[in-house]
């Protein structure tokens, strides 16, 4: 089946409220993700696609999108290489419906 | 000073929501901490309401909360690529009052249910994360906030701060959730007129249907999916073990466009306008993953307790029995000047230990570990009985024994005699 989506077109329906420069999630060693996660479960199962593999093997996130689910957190058992917080009071994803 | 509270509320979903309304009843001083703009501005769930636990704390809400369709049908599909097999239930007596199930739509149930709350005579206080516990020695006195002022006292903190439960996790109350005891629901809102949602479900007035789902859509893992009426709009979504999901390295909303591009999902979709996507995690883990729930001055309520009964796809009603209980052990001790001690709260979950919540989870305490351990429960047997459907259904000259014969060989050929026996006294084991 060709059902491939950007998941861009799906976060574009919902509201957020970004806490600009302020990332409520950070991986803490960029190193580890290169060295040592060969799978890099992260970039494929965060639901809202915040986590990116490099070509040169390096993993970007960017949380604008977060849907603050936690799996990025839960998912890295191997290395708890995040450092998880729920956004400041009133930031992040503020959802129309639920 | 820093002022001081009978009781901090952290979170205000239905588990939060059920305590702080039930402190506050009794006359309490209570504070409720809600780090959305709104209640349920960051909630999320695949949103049926049973009115039983809700209508133990406001037995009247059917006068006022917002409702979307009670339920009067519910459908099992058992899916393959391009077919399901299922069975239907729809009775009369569900559509009469009082309706005993309802869609809700959370980020407006929740400000309802919020709103009961203060009425009652709760403080809520929104935009307000909790970071951290304040602790004497092991005993919990309050949370530290990322507001001005920051620190809050109270002679008991209850958390309601949902699935992914940081804050006892934070203060070392339980290890970090596994992989294994939690599933990633992703699910879409798609909206349509009402006359579209009626027709294509055969349903009228405030009447709803769900369907769940399960089978070859999970691709393997465990899991199910579902797919339900609201009053001008559908949800679908569909969830996954977090384990699963790693372990195949598979993407959740592709996983949820291809659901939604099977053959018999589409139509009862098409047109619709989607407006929201949602993710979340449900606490799965079952009766073995439960964690300590009270400590000195601390009590756990809701999905940040585990307290989700994946076989029967309940989760808010065990939140709001839970906060109930939680709360009234604090009105009992504090009606008998006892201090919350561990011991003064381990009543806490005597209660739960009594109720449904812990005895339905208690009942199903194998079945994680057999869906885990025998993935053809999601993949072989959806298509087996699709195909047997498929072959006694297609009339093309051959005679009905022949075909029953064809049907019970692929399955000893697919299972094995034993390979069926096995599976058939494991769930019966499971379930018992």
């Amino acid at each position: 089946m060709s059902t491939h989506v950007k998941v861009e077109e799906k976060l574009f329906q919902n509201r957020y409220r970004v806490d600009g420069g302020r990332p409520h999630i950070q991986i803490k060693d960029a190193e580890v993700c290169v060295s040592q996660c060969g799978t890099q479960p992260c970039t494929v199962c965060c639901p809202a696609g915040c986590y990116t593999q490099e070509n040169n093997g390096r993993v970007v996130l960017i949380t604008d999108g977060c849907l603050e689910c936690g799996t990025c957190r839960i998912i890295c058992d191997d290395f708890r290489n995040v450092t998880w917080e729920y956004p400041r009071g009133g930031y992040g994803v503020l959802f129309k419906f639920g | 000073m820093a002022e001081k509270f009978d009781a901090i509320v952290v979170g205000a979903g239905p588990s939060g929501n059920a305590a702080a309304y039930t402190l506050a009843k009794a006359g309490m001083k209570v504070l409720q901490l809600e780090r959305g703009e709104y209640p349920g501005s960051k909630n999320v769930q695949g949103a049926i309401l049973y009115a039983d636990a809700l209508e133990k704390i406001i037995p009247d809400f059917r006068d006022d909360a917002p409702l979307e369709r009670h339920i009067i049908e519910q459908r099992m599909w058992v899916l393959d690529d391009e077919s399901y097999i299922g069975t239907h239930y729809r009775s009369d007596d569900f559509n009469k009052p009082p309706y005993n199930r309802y869609t809700i739509i959370r980020a407006q149930f929740d400000k309802w249910f919020s709103e009961k709350v203060q009425e009652a005579g709760a403080m809520l206080i929104c935009e307000t994360t909790v970071s951290d516990l304040l602790m004497d020695g092991k005993r919990v006195i309050g949370v530290q906030t990322d507001r001005l002022g920051g620190e809050i006292y109270a002679d008991i903190v209850i958390l309601a701060d949902g699935v992914n439960s940081l804050l006892a996790t934070k203060a070392g109350f339980h290890p970090e959730i596994e992989p294994k005891n939690v599933a990633l629901a992703v699910k879409e809102i798609h909206f349509m007129p009402q006359e579209t949602v009626e027709a294509r479900f055969n349903v009228q007035g405030d009447a709803g249907v769900v369907i769940e789902m399960a089978g070859k859509i999970t691709q393997g893992m465990m899991g199910t999916g579902f797919l339900y009426t609201n009053k001008e709009s559908l949800t679908i979504g569909v969830g996954c073990m977090l384990s699963d999901l790693k372990k195949q390295k598979i993407s959740p909303y592709q996983l949820l466009e291809q659901m939604k591009a099977h053959p018999s999902i589409a139509p009862i979709l098409e047109g619709g306008e989607m407006k929201e996507y949602t993710a979340h995690l449900i606490p799965e883990g079952g009766y073995k993953a439960i964690p300590q729930v009270f400590g000195d001055g601390w009590m756990i309520v809701g999905d940040a307790a585990m307290f989700v009964n994946a076989m029967h796809r309940e989760g808010s009603n065990l939140a709001m029995t839970s906060g109930c209980f939680a709360a009234e052990t604090v009105i009992e001790l504090a009606d008998k000047q006892k201090p919350f001690t561990a011991k003064n709260l381990a009543r806490y979950r005597e209660k739960l230990d009594a109720s449904f919540v812990i005895k339905d989870l208690k009942k199903y305490k194998n079945m994680p570990d057999v869906f885990h351990a025998n993935s053809q429960f999601f993949t072989t047997y959806p298509e087996m009985l699709n195909q047997a459907a498929h072959k006694m259904l297609t009339v093309d000259g051959v005679d009905k024994k022949t075909k029953e014969k064809q049907i019970m060989a692929n399955f000893k050929h697919r299972r094995s005699l034993f390979g069926l026996m096995g599976d058939a006294l494991k769930l019966w084991r499971a379930f018992e």
